[in-house]
């Protein structure tokens, strides 16, 4: 199989020697029916054991797998009738992020996420799905528009972080990214943020100020790569496997860090190994989540992102402070 | 032949590089001289206090820290701390992470890396937040999270303009997604106190950059910065490794910012106090036309 990562080898191998053997058994005349049985079973207890303790850095790199599902793979498969709108209106059209506008089971509603490539030419062209100011710019004048038209916000998160480069910077890379932050706060429709893959910084918080925020089980949410974090805490980045362990960013950690609601299980092995199957789970929490949301007023919506934020942290209290 | 009659005046080759002490390398005594890193010349430190911390001969803006930028901003006495006793936890129970912090609380006598309260600016009422780049670079934990949001809603309850000095390397580290969530907590905070009328005003200093930068530092009604302040999201060394040219010399710069369209001004420490006075009773309700 094309794609298989380092940590389930041992699994790969096991299921190759089973193929092997029952290719064997149906031209040689012996009966190994016993054996693979027993093969079986103990293939089984290898998947259990080894998909259900995946490690952070084997977590990174299924979301970072060249095959993962992209936002328009869950677009494709999510919604009806996409229709994709180009640029900020300002300066151009950034093709690291997508968005539009399709019905979901009936529902109109916006759709916007980053957009990686399948492979280099695409990659090039939607600059691996790290967005410049105009991208941001670009998903904020989608978000207004379908705050005009009442519509609901799914916002999908894939990128390892908004571009660090010359042409970003003069361009308020900052200020776009702050202001998505600002004016998401004051959406007066239901926002539902989806992590898909890898959720870098800035560049990934940009499309997440949302009422729901969900993670798909093998994706990351950081404040800085795991290779960014080595190189400033360690000096070294070749330390990324230890720093993605000791900086909590897979979806059981923000889960237990309480910033996200829930996270959506992934197909045995990560999303890549079953698109269609992997969209269904996605499904699943759209339609409770807006289901939910959908009750709620435009007042209590706001509200409802602003606690959502507003408790994220951790503090205490001292008595001997020193006085300035 | 005659040149073989005169030894080779060359100088004897060292064998060892030697290497200046510290403070044989800034050339002058501690304390009661002060070098200009940019122009170099020497002036005496009180003097230099005597002028904000600005250099008297190129006008090189000084690091100030948040006790320094109270007293020089706020009128005498006016300043009234909040949450001053409000420290850090380790949510992620990262290596030596408290004890870094409590290290850099005794060396910078301040309780963390922001100091908020409320004071007035030639008699206007503000509610500030001013950040401190000696603690721990002036990075964004929590809890400068929570003190930021809080002088915020300080600000809002109080019906008073918001004004922060910034001065950060970014998010800090060792909080991980939850430094990166203080970005969406101070940016829903400013929101609401925006629609409620709120003026919001921003001074950038050396050096604003990162999940600082790109959040509450670029979202005021105004936003202004220091001569020379480093203001940008992305580091320079990531910049040019990313995209393997070089980078003009003033990147990033205050200056630079305001060239592409970043900032409302730049503001120099001597005409700060004066210029936010202005545009603190432009923003007074209730001016008339005067007939």
């Amino acid at each position: 199989m094309v794609g298989e990562l380092e940590f389930e080898r041992p699994v790969v191998q096991l299921r190759n020697k089973i193929a092997e053997l029952k290719e064997f058994t149906k031209t040689a005349d012996v009966d190994l029916s016993s054996e693979i049985e027993k093969l079986e079973l103990r293939l089984e207890k290898l998947e259990k054991d080894i998909y259900n303790n995946i490690k952070p850095w084997d977590r990174v790199q299924i979301a970072r797998h060249p095959n993962r599902p992209t936002t328009l793979d869950y677009i494709s498969n999510l919604f009806d009738g996409f229709f994709e709108c180009h640029g900020d209106r300002t300066f151009g059209d950034d093709e690291a992020i997508v968005g539009g506008v399709a019905k979901f089971r009936g529902l109109p509603v916006t759709v916007i996420g980053h957009q990686r490539g399948k492979d280099t030419k695409e990659n090039i062209r939607r600059n691996f799905g790290m967005p410049h100011p105009e991208g941001y710019r670009k998903a904020l004048r989608l978000m207004k528009q379908a705050d005009k038209f009442n519509r609901p916000i799914i916002c999908f998160i894939d990128t390892k972080g908004a571009y660090p480069g010359k042409a970003a910077e003069e361009r308020g890379q900052s200020e776009a990214i702050a202001r998505n932050l600002f004016e998401m706060a004051g959406l007066k429709v239901p926002v539902i943020c989806i992590v898909i893959g890898e959720g870098g910084s800035g560049g990934a918080l940009a499309l997440g100020v949302g009422n729901r925020m969900y993670m798909l089980e093998n994706s990351t949410y950081s404040v800085i790569s795991p290779e960014g974090a080595a190189a400033i805490l360690w000096k070294d980045s070749a330390l990324a496997k230890k720093a993605a362990e000791s900086m909590k960013i897979t979806a059981p950690d923000l889960k237990e860090l309480g910033i996200i609601d829930d996270i959506i299980p992934e197909i045995k092995g990560g999303a890549h190994k079953d698109v269609k199957g992997q969209s269904e789970a996605i499904d699943n929490f759209l339609k409770k989540s807006l289901k939910e949301l959908l009750e709620l007023s435009e007042e209590e919506l706001i509200a409802d992102r602003y606690n959502r934020f507003r408790t994220i942290g951790e503090y205490s209290f001292i008595k001997d402070y020193i006085k300035i | 032949m005659l040149k073989d009659l005169f030894t080779k005046n060359t100088v004897k080759k060292k064998k060892y590089a030697t290497i200046p002490t510290e403070a044989a390398k800034s050339d002058v005594p501690e304390g009661i001289m002060t070098k200009c890193p940019s122009c170099k010349t020497i002036m005496y430190t009180k003097e230099l206090n005597k002028n904000l911390k600005v250099c008297l001969h190129c006008g090189y803006h000084f690091a100030m820290n948040a006790k320094e930028r109270i007293i020089s901003f706020l009128d005498e006495d006016s300043f009234i701390e909040i949450d001053e006793n409000m420290v850090s936890e380790n949510p992620l129970n990262f290596p030596d992470y408290l004890e870094k912090v409590e290290k850099d609380r005794q060396k910078t006598k301040i309780n963390e890396a922001v100091v908020t309260g409320s004071g007035s600016v030639n008699g206007n009422k503000v509610v500030l937040a001013i950040m401190d780049s000696t603690f721990r670079m002036g990075s964004m934990g929590s809890v400068v999270g929570e003190k930021i949001t809080r002088a915020i809603e300080k600000a809002d309850e109080m019906s008073v303009p918001f004004i922060i000095f910034t001065a950060s390397g970014g998010a800090r580290m060792q909080e991980g997604v939850l430094s990166l969530m203080q970005m969406a907590k101070t940016s829903v905070a400013l929101k609401r106190f925006s629609e409620n009328g709120g003026l919001i005003i921003s001074i950038m200093t050396h050096p604003t950059t990162g999940g600082v930068s790109a959040s509450f530092a670029s979202l005021g009604d105004y936003n202004f910065a220091e001569p020379g302040a480093l203001i940008g999201f992305a580091g320079r060394r990531v910049i040019e490794q990313s995209i393997r040219e070089e980078l003009p010399e003033d990147f990033q710069t205050a200056e630079f910012l305001l060239k592409h369209g970043q900032l409302d001004a730049i503001i120099t420490r001597p005409d700060l106090v004066d210029k936010i006075t202005n545009l603190l009773e432009i923003h007074q309700p209730g001016g008339e036309l005067e007939w």
